[in-house]
């Protein structure tokens, strides 16, 4: 409606005569606009062209054996990203396994058993949570939760497991405090609140009709949850688990400070690693040699590859469910 | 036979709810303790030299203020570069481009750009802004910074421009109102409580991002309010004091860590009583 009368304003003769100058207003603010929009597109494909530029001397040394090389020597200016990639991988992997099922849990709690007075001061104080910068946790990590672990949790552990066959393998000593495993936990911690959050949001777009069926039927709260709520929600809490991947995958600060920055995989969860964006962090100002810098851009690239898959089919996910609910009501 | 199926039913429901609230107890203990030693550790080391001097050697006497006001620097330089280029594309996204092919593109690669790493935008930044200048430089600190504001604007304004009743837009076309005029002076207004929270949450992400000024604007240990060379901000100076073996930077990194946090919370406070007085 709002275009067909604008159209007809724009191409009305009075409006010219009466109003002179609006129309060459109009244009230039419609140009401005579309301007900015389309800045937006050059950022995205600047993104890509800079790093790209940037990475051009360690792709054309190394081409794709840079994806499964473990060297990192500046010293022989031989580099390869296998083990950042792992330490990435892994202790999002961790992040993901700690926060997915606290982070749900801690949603139905807020939608189903917290006592309604509650319910709001909670759910305030969990996005207030999600907003706290990712170096508030990193040096959190670093001086409070890996002595603690060094002390109190990683030798009794290292001693449970060290005769069983396989878990000797993932925790052993020594017990340094920092490593993959402290890495994950952080990550585990800040994306923890997030998660809540976009769950909580998603859980309360179910229509409280088909909960109340549920019930009528005799369902418990757990089957309602586990056979309404879930099912309904699915898409939307696959997109948020998404798009908190993304984060953990990328997350510089609150990894940084205690993966230890080692290039080497290790079997143990309690050795030092490194992950792509700590690396850079790490290193990036004093890389000196021809393909040290480009190596460490190279590795930028790839975490860009990896969480622009990773967010765009949260969006997609996300966006089928807005689609469904639009079309709902 | 039916009643003792009831009974298992019933148990297994609350022993599964059981462990919702314990899930619910085990994130926000953590988070509590979080902001325990947050608030324990940080207040201890906020003292007025924090305020009024520059970061000391290891041993010495000194404070945070060239970071702070680095900080202040560069976050300005952010909004006032961020703030224009991302209301005007969220603008076009809301009125011109809603159901065009490229509006669909645009929103998409810009919620992309909402979350994309941002030690990523850093990298970009250096090899646009620092190689070709030659040199760290707080105002490639704020471009950096200013990346991560537009998506967030571009979001925010979009989502509120959405929210206004076309009903609004037909009264002031059916006056002989041009386009621009409309935008400007009809939706823009009904949507400035959102626009201003988006914008207030903007600057919130950005005064505790780390990574995209680590090789922008560098740190620098002196006084400095030249934006051509490079600049302390109070995340990198954490990061830095943090790092360091010597125990009274520590004490400083958690002043500034407290510092931020409190910045950031009210920062985002704020802008959810913004939100919610308005009348959207």
């Amino acid at each position: 409606m709002v275009d067909l009368a604008l159209k007809e304003c724009a191409t009305s003769k009075p409006a010219t005569r009466y109003m002179p100058g609006k129309l060459g207003t109009d244009r230039l603010f419609r140009s401005v606009s579309l301007t900015s929009a389309i800045a937006v597109l050059v950022m995205f494909a600047g993104i890509m062209v800079a790093l790209i530029y940037g990475a051009w001397p360690a792709i054309t040394a190394f081409g794709f054996s840079f994806l499964w090389t473990e060297i990192w020597n500046p010293v022989t200016q031989r580099f390869g990203a296998v083990a950042p990639i792992y330490g990435t991988l892994v202790t999002s992997l961790i992040a993901m396994l700690i926060a997915v099922p606290v982070g749900i849990g801690t949603a139905i709690f807020l939608t189903e058993i917290c006592p309604r007075p509650l319910r709001r001061p909670i759910g305030i104080a969990v996005e207030l949570l999600a907003g706290i910068p990712s170096i508030i946790y990193g040096i959190w990590g670093l001086f409070i939760l890996a002595p603690f672990l060094q002390t109190y949790v990683m030798p009794p552990v290292i001693d449970a497991f060290s005769y069983v066959p396989v878990l000797s393998d993932l925790f052993a000593g020594p017990p340094y405090g920092i490593g993959i495993f402290t890495a994950g936990l952080i990550l585990a911690i800040m994306i923890l609140p997030f998660i809540t959050a976009i769950s909580r949001d998603v859980f309360l777009t179910v229509p409280a009709v088909l909960k109340e069926a549920a019930y009528g039927l005799g369902a418990t709260t757990w089957e309602v949850e586990y056979n309404v709520v879930l099912p309904y929600a699915r898409g939307g809490v696959v997109g948020g688990i998404m798009l908190a991947l993304g984060r953990a995958l990328g997350e510089t600060m609150a990894v940084t400070f205690v993966i230890g920055n080692a290039h080497r995989i290790s079997a143990s969860l309690f050795a030092p690693g490194t992950t792509i964006s700590a690396a850079i962090a790490n290193e990036f100002t004093e890389a000196v040699g021809a393909l040290y810098a480009p190596s460490l851009v190279l590795l930028g690239l790839i975490l860009f590859f990896v969480t622009v898959i990773v967010l765009g089919s949260a969006q997609y996910m996300l966006h089928r469910l807005e689609k469904r609910a639009g079309g709902r009501s | 036979m039916n009643r003792r199926r009831y009974v298992r039913r019933r148990r297994r429901s609350n022993i599964l709810m059981g462990l919702s609230v314990a899930a619910t107890l085990f994130g926000l203990g953590w988070l509590a303790m979080i902001l325990g030693a947050l608030l324990y550790e940080g207040f201890s080391g906020l003292d007025i030299p924090v305020f009024t001097q520059s970061t000391p050697p290891p041993g010495a006497v000194g404070g945070l203020l060239n970071a702070i006001i680095g900080s202040l620097m560069m976050v300005f330089f952010a909004v006032v570069i961020g703030t224009p280029i991302g209301l005007m594309a969220g603008t076009w996204l809301g009125e011109y481009g809603r159901h065009g092919k490229l509006g669909f593109v645009v929103r998409f690669l810009n919620d992309i750009l909402l979350s994309v790493p941002s030690i990523v935008l850093g990298l970009f930044i250096y090899d646009v802004m620092v190689l070709t200048m030659g040199h760290f430089s707080a105002w490639a600190g704020g471009v950096a910074l200013a990346a991560i504001v537009i998506p967030v604007v571009v979001r925010t304004t979009e989502n509120m421009l959405l929210l206004i009743p076309n009903t609004l837009r037909e009264a002031a076309a059916a006056l002989g109102a041009g386009h621009s005029i409309i935008i400007r002076q009809i939706t823009w207004r009904a949507a400035r409580a959102g626009i201003i929270t988006g914008l207030l949450l903007a600057v919130a992400r950005i005064s505790g991002e780390t990574a995209p000024l680590l090789f922008t604007a560098l740190n620098n240990q002196f006084f400095s309010l030249d934006p051509n060379g490079p600049m302390a901000s109070l995340p990198v100076a954490i990061f830095q004091m943090a790092m360091s073996p010597y125990a009274d930077w520590h004490r400083m990194a958690w002043a500034g860590a407290v510092l931020i946090t409190l910045t950031v919370l009210i920062l985002s406070i704020t802008a959810r009583t913004v939100e919610s007085r308005s009348e959207l």
